[in-house]
């Protein structure tokens, strides 16, 4: 019996030292743990770095076109120079030049984007998950429409009312890509509705709004982070598949899709002129998609360690 | 000081349970009519089968779930003629599950501090006294306070429960099967917290549970409780030494004891039960 009690006081001294790690401490250590997540947020990374620092980096002006520069090879041609380290397109802009300032249009239509439907749908989620009955048979009623609506074909039909632009891209792709974060809201809410620590808030006075602010919303805050970086890489997407076909960015813009687009015509011959583009694209994606998943995995408690 | 601390008339709650979309709906009576007495400084036990209504009528005490029929009085004080904000400094709950009634995105001291905030009591330093001076009464480490509620054992986690409910002073505490979720041996020592917190403070409780042996340790009077009603209350003696009704005779018979010569309880036949009610 006195042996028995002991061990229960050393168990729980020793659980009492646990807490001493501090949380962003053990955080890190998943972080660092976690290889996809690192790669991806390294990708990431060094992609936002450049972006920001394209006017510092971009060895020419984006836009300058110079006849007589032509269809330049990138430098790994016999025929390149490190004068164009990815070579110019067939207006003789610099390719390099473009693609850092490309990716500043990717990441701002990705990120909006992402924003705009994540208050979009994580709103509409929440309150439909809340308070259920009538509520949610109407929001239901919403995403279902939504999710009814071919993305790409409400995409181009609107383009082609309005006319492409980056701010008509960034609203059109905020407004069609929040089906997610409302699904995802709605289904996590519903699961902590009748928690009691929101009962206990109930019980205490907390209005609704406090409730669903700082009761509910940061716990399925990782949840919603995940759908982020998802959307946030479809709407890249998106934005280049508008843009390849005409209704997006419009040139001379220096958009990743746009790009691919203009050197479609030569892409038998000159293969770097899609393909330099097209790998930026998949990197940044990929990129996203690593993080997102990284994070997910953190998140999970079945991976904490 | 008013003459029930807790009072309820003729309560009721139905449901209504959908039987498809051409069927008359059941009607379901989960609490019918309950009338019960509470006075200042006393512990009612309100005891039952899972699924006779015990929580149903928590929720309706609380003001998380409207009555069909019936009235709850707090200090005399209709609920619901005043706001919540105000009656949650007379009344606070403590519930089952101390693993969902703490945000695990908060720290402890975040936690405890809650209530202060939603009041608006006190500055942030008095706030953080209050929190501390509450830790300590109710047994609570002050190194805890900065972890998160996933750090803290289930016992540790109750005690935080109860300091929450505590530190707006209310003067009744509901508590609903505030210990079927915790360990044997941690039971007993969140029973004896209550017991102490109740002489220091002159709590008055509204014990809820199925565990008879915990509210024959606790309680002044019983209430048994059999689908929806009342079927015989009494002070502890009573019940436990007298019952009159089948049903809490039942329930009594059925408390598995540690002399081996009463072996298994005996099963009663129920129907017994509904005759004499």
């Amino acid at each position: 019996m006195s042996d028995s009690t002991s061990t229960v006081s050393t168990a729980a001294s020793a659980s009492t030292f646990l807490p001493e790690v501090p949380e962003w401490r053990r955080m890190m250590n998943r972080f660092l743990g976690h290889r996809g997540l690192l790669m991806g947020s390294i990708i990431l990374g060094l992609i936002v770095v450049l972006a920001i620092l394209a006017p510092w980096l971009a060895p020419h002006d984006p836009y300058l076109q110079n006849i007589s520069q032509r269809m330049i090879p990138p430098v790994w041609h016999e025929k390149g120079s490190w004068e164009h380290v990815f070579g110019t397109d067939k207006l003789g802009r610099d390719y390099l030049s473009r693609l850092l300032y490309g990716a500043r249009i990717s990441l701002t239509i990705g990120l909006s984007a992402a924003l705009i439907s994540g208050l979009i749908g994580t709103t509409l989620g929440v309150l439909a998950g809340y308070f259920g009955g009538r509520v949610d048979a109407v929001i239901s009623y919403i995403i279902t429409t939504r999710l009814a609506m071919p993305v790409v074909l409400v995409a181009l039909a609107m383009s082609a009312l309005v006319g492409g632009s980056l701010q008509m891209v960034i609203i059109l792709l905020g407004l069609l890509l929040w089906d997610r974060f409302a699904v995802v809201a709605r289904s996590t809410t519903q699961q902590l509705r009748d928690a009691e620590f929101i009962a206990s808030a109930k019980v205490l006075g907390a209005s609704t709004t406090y409730i669903l602010v700082r009761e509910l919303l940061p716990n399925i805050l990782s949840a919603l982070i995940v759908v982020m970086t998802l959307e946030m890489a479809h709407a890249i997407l998106l934005e280049a598949t508008l843009s390849f076909l005409g209704l997006g960015v419009q040139p001379p813009m220096p958009s990743w899709g746009l790009m691919i687009s203009e050197g479609k015509a030569y892409m038998f011959f000159k293969t770097w002129v899609i393909a330099i583009p097209g790998i930026a694209l998949m990197v940044l994606v990929l990129a996203i998609n690593l993080v997102g998943d990284g994070l997910r995995d953190m998140n999970a408690p079945e991976g904490r360690n | 000081m008013a003459e029930y601390a807790l009072e309820l008339s003729n309560l009721s709650r139905h449901f209504y349970l959908k039987n498809g979309a051409f069927k008359e709906p059941t009607l379901l009576k989960a609490v019918d009519g309950i009338s019960l007495r509470i006075r200042p400084g006393e512990t009612l036990g309100l005891v039952g089968e899972s699924g006779c209504g015990k929580s149903t009528l928590a929720k309706m005490i609380l003001g998380l779930l409207e009555p069909t029929d019936g009235d709850v009085l707090i200090n005399d004080k209709m609920r619901g003629a005043s706001s919540r904000l105000s009656m949650s400094r007379q009344l606070q709950p403590i519930f089952q599950d101390p693993y969902s009634s703490l945000n695990p995105r908060k720290t402890i001291e975040q936690i405890i501090r809650l209530p202060l905030q939603l009041h608006k009591i006190g500055d942030a330093k008095s706030q953080q006294k209050a929190v501390q001076d509450i830790s300590d009464l109710v047994g609570l480490p002050e190194r805890l306070l900065k972890n998160y509620p996933g750090q803290l054992s289930g016992g540790q986690r109750q005690r935080v429960a109860i300091a929450r409910a505590l530190i707006l002073k209310p003067n009744i505490l509901v508590c609903d099967e505030p210990t079927s979720a915790l360990d044997v041996s941690v039971q007993a020592q969140i029973l004896n917290l209550l017991m102490d917190l109740k002489k220091e403070l002159g709590l008055t409780y509204l014990f809820i549970s199925h565990n008879l042996g915990v509210v024959e340790h606790l309680v002044d009077r019983v209430a048994v409780m059999y689908r929806g009603k009342i079927v015989e209350q009494g002070t502890r003696e009573e019940i436990f030494q007298n019952a009159q009704h089948p049903y809490t005779q039942a329930l009594l018979s059925s408390v598995l004891t540690p002399e081996p010569a009463l072996g298994l309880p005996e099963v009663l036949d129920s129907s017994a039960w509904d005759r004499a009610s």
